[in-house]
């Protein structure tokens, strides 16, 4: 009998680590082998956390709103920044993309500081990264931040960045059954911002549905509705972000 | 495909709490709302593992549902990702008490170490 787990053939396994023999289903001598669990109960996002509590509270010493900005790729974040930043004193924007300063530079256009963080390879922002921008941010005199996270509807969604607000926009270019198709990203929305509104009737966009497919998988966003390049829309938007 | 950074995390936490002991199974909770994606997690697994404690470790992963809470009736109820009202009263503003998880519950290591 193996001594070391009671099993009948002392050659069947080798109990030397790292443990060559396999567990579970191919462990086939008739009985599971003697595990013990140990409770663990942690989270993988548990750094992600810390950092995003602690980007919060450094938010919050300096009197800034901070807003989450997410969408598919293309929906009109840079552009509704590019307008609300001309509009809005004391303001400034954090952006993610892949690569390129691209969106950064368009934002800087505006008179507002703006800091680009290229992820490479990295399909969303976390709370480290945002951390590293913020050392970069003239926050004295800021109310208000925006971090436009990068185009993608999936990842973003799990990683808080320490922000008071989170906003997910649809723009009537992508189809209204988008919130249908990523549920998750709309679960956590405070406001669902329809975009490109001036485009709606070239494109035969459902007002209606799309309205029931936002208030079903995001029962406590409010909806507005606006266009970034004619301003229809904005007044509310901008109330919205006062409010 | 943030699944390879997230497994990673799991994975670390597993060799923290084995505590040297070579790892036999990993039990992973995860919520519908949590984002990942299953497949990519356990093919996150299958490249990360080996070389840690836990190569050959087997990965088993409970899946939840969404859980909410109604703040109207006080009802508890699990539903579908995208179905969110109050089954009792038809409220729509439940809080989530969970489905967003995506943690390590629990590993399994050798009785005789
Ligand atoms: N007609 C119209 N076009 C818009 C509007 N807002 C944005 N666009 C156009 O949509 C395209 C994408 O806009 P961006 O603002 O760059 O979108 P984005 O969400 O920042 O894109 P990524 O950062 O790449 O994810 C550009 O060609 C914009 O000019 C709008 O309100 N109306
Ligand atoms: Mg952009
Ligand atoms: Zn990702
Ligand atoms: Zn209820």
């Amino acid at each position: 009998m193996c001594d070391t787990c009671g099993c009948g053939d002392p050659h069947a396994h080798d109990h030397s680590h790292p443990h060559d023999h396999s567990h579970g289903p191919s462990h086939d001598h008739g009985h599971p082998p003697p595990v013990r669990t140990l409770p663990v109960q942690k989270s993988a996002l548990e750094l992600n956390q810390r950092l995003a509590d602690q980007n919060r509270g450094w938010f919050r010493a300096k009197g800034l709103t901070v807003y989450n900005l997410l969408s598919s790729p293309g929906s009109g974040k840079t552009t509704l920044l590019e307008r609300t930043l001309r509009e809005m004193p004391r303001a400034a924007a954090i952006v993610g993309d892949l690569q390129t300063e691209n969106d950064a530079v368009r934002l800087r256009a505006s008179g507002a500081q703006a800091i680009q963080i290229t992820t490479g390879a990295t399909c969303h922002l976390d709370a480290h990264m945002v951390a590293h921008a913020l050392e970069k941010l003239d926050a004295d005199g800021l109310k208000t931040l925006f971090i436009e996270n990068v185009g993608n509807l999936v990842c973003p969604a799990s990683y808080d960045l320490g922000e008071n607000r989170r906003v997910v926009l649809l723009s009537v270019t992508e189809g209204e059954d988008k919130p249908l198709k990523y549920p998750v990203i709309f679960r956590n929305a405070d406001l669902v911002l329809i975009t490109k509104i001036d485009l709606a009737d070239a494109v035969g966009f459902d007002r209606e549905k799309a309205l029931a497919a936002i208030r079903q998988t995001a029962p406590k966003a409010q909806i507005l509705e606006l266009s970034a390049k004619t301003g229809t829309g904005f007044d509310a938007w901008t109330a919205w972000l006062a409010g | 495909m943030h699944e390879l950074s997230l497994m990673s995390n799991l994975l670390e936490h597993a060799v923290a709490a084995a505590d040297g002991a070579p790892i036999c199974a990993m039990r992973v909770r995860v919520g519908p709302l949590s984002g990942v994606v299953i497949d990519a997690l356990r093919f996150a697994f299958e490249a990360l593992a080996p070389g840690t404690p836990a190569e050959g470790a087997r990965l088993d992963i409970e899946e939840t549902a969404p859980l909410l809470h109604c703040p109207r009736c006080g009802a508890d109820y699990a539903t579908p990702v995208g179905f969110y009202e109050c089954p009792s009263c038809g409220a729509a503003d439940g809080e989530l008490r969970g489905g967003n998880e995506l943690e390590l519950a629990s590993i399994e290591v050798p009785d005789h170490v």
